[in-house]
């Protein structure tokens, strides 16, 4: 099969959207404790959340994209494990309008963060697929573990996964300050 | 609106499979990732709008898609519009996630357009780079398949959890478009 074009930077492209949400552990942790909190919270939040939550950090990655500033995104990022770990740890069950809001509102910082950081000579669009995706599968991921919540054993598992998502958070934030 | 017919050039990737131009075209709506969004997109939709809606749908997108084609090819250049493609694959992605119970005809017509603009962009840059109408109608063919694919998955669907799965596959569709109007704003500036 011969490629009359070939777009160097294309693979580059769809790789690093993949790898870059599981670059950091903040992200890493974030992204999970999404999908643990939903699968707590139960339905609809549990799929509410996954619904919404891409399309809010994709706005927050738009934003970074066009260079609008957004202050304090590390520390916003570092909070955002702290907080959602402390929602999973003491089983909190907020309205779903403030849950979902809670969630949305860390996306964004999360999204900011990612939405800069496209490696020169990658494509735009495979970068933003491969993001999305990966991002996508870490709320999977979140979900498919949270379930064991349903299980006596299992809901204490889930909360003290939301602990240390949360102290998690506390080191990030003391690293971002020291 | 200027903004959004702003002009880019395309890197038409015309992939010469060795079987002849028309697969040549099959296989160039699986390398065109705005083309491939909007009929994975369109075929979610359908099926979420259920077997009436989509039977309409499978025909419609296609033909439109080849009118578009048709109509681009008179006018062979190497320019894409990425605002415009990028809005309608984001626009379907919302409309999935949404889980929006559109009217037959409503879909229909948000089908035909899509098909125009996108088919439009295909004809537009395939035979600048090379491809002939068999090309494209390869290119018809392809989104034909794809789209009935699509939508006869999600129509088959019985459980709460894969419709919302489809809903998710949407936000990401629409995820990916939100991000794709950053790139281009950040081009453009």
């Amino acid at each position: 099969m011969a490629f009359a074009h070939q777009e160097t930077g294309s693979i580059t492209g769809i790789v690093s959207g993949l790898k870059h949400p599981v670059s950091g552990m903040d992200h890493v942790l974030a992204m999970i404790s999404v999908g643990l909190w939903g699968a707590q919270l139960g339905a609809p939040a549990v799929w509410m959340l996954p619904v919404a939550f891409p399309m809010v950090m994709a706005f927050g990655g738009m934003l970074g994209l066009m260079g609008i500033a957004l202050p304090g995104i590390e520390i916003g990022i570092a909070v955002s494990a702290l907080v959602l770990g402390a929602m999973i740890l003491t089983e909190s069950r907020p309205p779903l309008w403030f849950a979902a809001a809670l969630v949305g509102f860390f996306a964004i910082f999360h999204g900011h963060a990612h939405g800069t950081e496209l490696p020169v000579g990658s494509s735009g669009l495979l970068y933003s697929i491969g993001f999305v995706a990966a991002t996508g599968t870490l709320h999977g991921l979140g979900i498919a573990l949270g379930l064991v919540h349903r299980f006596r054993g299992g809901r204490l598992a889930v909360r003290a996964a939301g602990g240390v998502v949360s102290a998690a958070g506390v080191f990030f934030l003391v690293r971002i300050f020291a | 609106m200027a903004l959004c017919l702003a002009p880019k050039e395309a890197h038409a990737h015309l992939v010469q499979t060795g079987f002849g131009t028309f697969y040549d075209g099959v296989v160039h709506l699986l390398i065109t990732p705005p083309d491939l969004l909007v009929a994975i997109g369109l075929g979610l939709l359908a099926g979420l709008c259920g077997a009436s809606a989509s039977r309409g749908v499978v025909f419609a997108l296609p033909a439109a898609w080849l009118a578009g084609e048709m109509a681009g090819s008179f006018f062979p250049v190497t320019l894409a519009l990425p605002w415009l493609t990028t809005v309608s694959f984001g626009a379907v992605g919302v409309l999935v996630a949404m889980n929006a119970n559109l009217p037959r005809a409503l879909l229909v017509a948000l089908a035909c357009g899509a098909g125009l603009l996108h088919g439009f962009v295909n004809g537009a840059t395939m035979v600048a780079a090379g491809s002939d109408r068999l090309g494209m109608i390869g290119a018809s063919v392809s989104v034909f398949l794809v789209l009935t694919l699509t939508a006869a998955l999600v129509v088959s669907l019985r459980a709460h959890w894969a419709r919302i799965a489809v809903r998710v596959a949407g936000s990401w569709i629409a995820a990916i478009g939100l991000l794709m109007l950053g790139w281009l704003m950040r081009g453009q500036g």
